[in-house]
């Protein structure tokens, strides 16, 4: 194992939570803003027979979950990469 | 071919093929039984996650709960998948990168204290068995309905079939078992749902058919709001708990899943910390399979068992509805003697009980499908309820042998030794949750909520801390730890088995039901733990040097000891 330099380690953990930080705010958004909060709001809203809110609080919220854990591998892999971690 | 012919061949297939890959990939050392040897490729981790997350809950009772709650159910939806989220971006690589067998080996260590290990294992246990317990229950459920034996007899195969395999493959034989589970169990659920979909609404897409219009043109959510107004229910699409309620308990389950120690250490068998990662993204995908559908199922069998039972004469009922009626799940009263069945939400004219864990079994039968279409679900219910209680049971054998055998007890014990006492409380275990599958305890339903709450209130905080502070020590943890477990404890006592002098609904704190306390005993173990930790002592170097290591992904090593 290569050893990495500190400063890089550091970098490295702040991109990650920085990453974190945005991808968990969606996910924020979507179950409990959408589906919870703002519910009654977006209902009012259709989609074909879907109401909006309800919509999002038994399928688009699992969409999105799953995009999101997908799209946080990408970035880390890429990360990865520019730190040369990709064992 | 008449049904129960389909039945035994669909379930006696499933079954020898499960029993062969128990054969075909015995494990031979610890690291073989406790993480398969650390080296499943990501894509079958994935698909034995998804098996060794959905149980008999997710395959058999959610739809039926959704189906009856509506909105309401969204919960469940929501709270079982972000959960996912939380534990892919937050836990997996961390914990694969700190390469250790089990989750209270990480608190053990992570925490430099015995004391924290032993909270873990207790932790860890009593979550565990409250699971097994319910699936053994699914399992009897399946074999008395639609094998026509005896319950017990029932819960008595299914425990010998786990043990076969779960005590001779451990975890290596358990992982490829849970890929043919999963193949089993979703083709099971997704077929039932694309032919009633077609024939409601001529979609063959469940997750858009629902949102789709019947044959009059009407929508079908429109016209299921418009019957259960009629009925005096609350409108399905509005649901009738309150907004803070439903916040707290979709966050109590989602932290209390991403605490779930069964579904942690699926992630100790893969090779490296990317490879964790990408296995939680497949899991959540074929996950999101079954939990998509799931919901339209709900609508589906709503709307067809309203319609087909409501008003109508008692006598011209089908087939499924007396065969339901003789397990005692299903029963119909004739309160005001019409010969008809009144089903309406005033429990003083209603004539009509529904369990609600009989609408997925039933669906099929209600729409008439074809009879290899019910056995289908009889065989994916089966490998549901069967692929978790294995996942459950190896982690109740490794709290033993590993946690408190080999790390408390007897560090000196060999390899072998600690193989055969894997293999021994792997076999008590079975006989106890045999055990409570034929004599449930009555508050099942509520110990399984108990079970979310207390991971939420307990390991989680405990394991994020441990994460993404370095400063978090072990006085912070530990009091944090049990402080949120004694504050759930005390809720769920006091809510819901009536102790210090019970409460109802007006006495909840804030409004908030005793499944949605798990967050608020979260929220309360992470304030007191980071107090604590700022007035004592900084945990020693080495282990702030650990936790600097486990953020770097590589060199994840193999997992060790």
């Amino acid at each position: 194992m290569k050893k990495m330099k500190k400063s890089d380690q550091k970098k490295y953990w702040k991109t990650n939570l920085k990453y974190l930080t945005v991808l968990l705010t969606i996910w924020f958004i979507v179950s409990y803003g959408c589906g919870i909060i703002f519910v009654d709001e977006l209902n009012t809203i259709r989609m074909g027979g879907f109401k909006l809110g309800f919509w999002f609080a038994q399928q688009g919220s699992i969409y999105v979950f799953t995009i999101l854990i997908f799209v946080y591998i990408k970035l880390m892999n890429k990360l990865d990469k520019k730190y040369n971690l990709d064992s | 071919m008449d049904l129960q012919t389909w039945i035994w061949l669909l379930v006696g297939i499933t079954f020898a093929l499960y029993i062969g890959i128990a054969i075909w990939s015995r494990a031979g050392s610890t690291k073989e039984f406790y993480v398969a040897g650390g080296g499943v490729s990501p894509l079958a981790n994935g698909l034995a996650t998804a098996a060794d997350w959905m149980s008999a809950a997710s395959f058999i009772s959610m739809a039926g709960l959704i189906s009856f709650n509506g909105y309401d159910g969204s919960v469940y939806l929501m709270g079982w998948t972000g959960g996912y989220v939380l534990l892919a971006l937050l836990l997996a690589p961390y914990l694969r990168k700190f390469g250790k067998f089990t989750v209270p080996d990480f608190i053990g260590d992570r925490y430099y204290s015995n004391v924290a290990r032993t909270v873990a294992v207790f932790c860890a246990l009593l979550v565990s068995f409250t699971y097994v317990a319910g699936q053994m229950r699914g399992v009897g459920l399946v074999f008395s309905r639609f094998l026509e034996v005896d319950i017990n007899t029932g819960v008595i195969i299914g425990m010998i079939i786990v043990l076969f395999y779960a005590v001779l493959g451990g975890m290596k034989g358990i992982t490829y078992t849970q890929v043919a589970q999963y193949c089993v169990l979703i083709f099971a659920f997704m077929v039932p749902a694309i032919f009633i979909s077609i024939q409601i609404t001529g979609n063959p897409i469940p997750q858009l058919g629902f949102g789709g219009q019947d044959a009059n043109g009407i929508y079908l959510l429109d016209k299921l709001d418009g019957l259960h107004r009629d009925l005096g229910f609350a409108e399905y699409t509005s649901g009738s708990k309150s907004k803070l309620d439903v916040f707290f308990i979709t966050a109590a389950l989602m932290v209390g899943t991403a605490g779930l120690p069964h579904v942690i250490v699926r992630f100790f068998t893969v090779k490296k910390v990317s490879d964790a990662r990408k296995s939680a993204g497949w899991a959540l995908l074929f996950i999101m399979i079954l939990y998509t559908t799931a919901p339209a199922i709900a609508v589906f069998a709503r709307t067809n068992m309203i319609e087909t039972v409501n008003n109508q004469e008692y006598k011209n009922m089908p087939d499924w509805f007396t065969t339901w009626e003789e397990t005692g799940l299903l029963s119909f009263n004739d309160k005001n003697n019409d010969g008809k069945i009144q089903y309406l939400a005033d429990t003083s004219k209603n004539e009509l009980i529904i369990d609600k864990d009989i609408m997925v079994l039933a669906n099929p039968e209600i729409a008439g499908l074809p009879n290899w279409v019910i056995a289908l679900v009889a065989a994916g219910a089966l490998a549901a309820a069967l692929s978790t209680a294995a996942g459950l049971l190896l982690v109740i054998s490794a709290s033993v042998s590993h946690d408190l055998i080999k790390k408390m007890i007897k560090p000196d014990i060999s390899e072998k030794g600690e193989l055969v006492a894997a293999r021994l409380s792997a076999v008590v275990a079975v006989c106890v949750a045999g055990y409570f599958g034929i004599n449930p305890p009555d508050f099942v339903a509520a110990t399984v909520a108990l079970a979310f709450g207390l991971a939420a209130a307990s390991f989680f905080p405990a394991i994020i801390l441990g994460i993404f502070t370095k400063k978090m020590n072990k006085e912070g943890a530990i009091s944090g730890m049990i402080i949120g477990i004694l504050m759930m404890l005390f809720y769920m006592l006091k809510f819901k088995f009536d102790w210090f002098g019970g409460g109802t609904k007006e006495d909840w704190w804030f409004g908030i039901s005793p499944e949605g306390f798990g967050t608020v005993a979260m929220i309360i173990n992470f304030i007191v733990s980071i107090v604590i930790s700022k007035f004592t002592p900084d945990p020693p170097k080495e282990v702030q040097e650990i936790v600097a290591n486990i953020r770097i992904p590589s060199g994840a090593g193999e997992a060790t000891h």
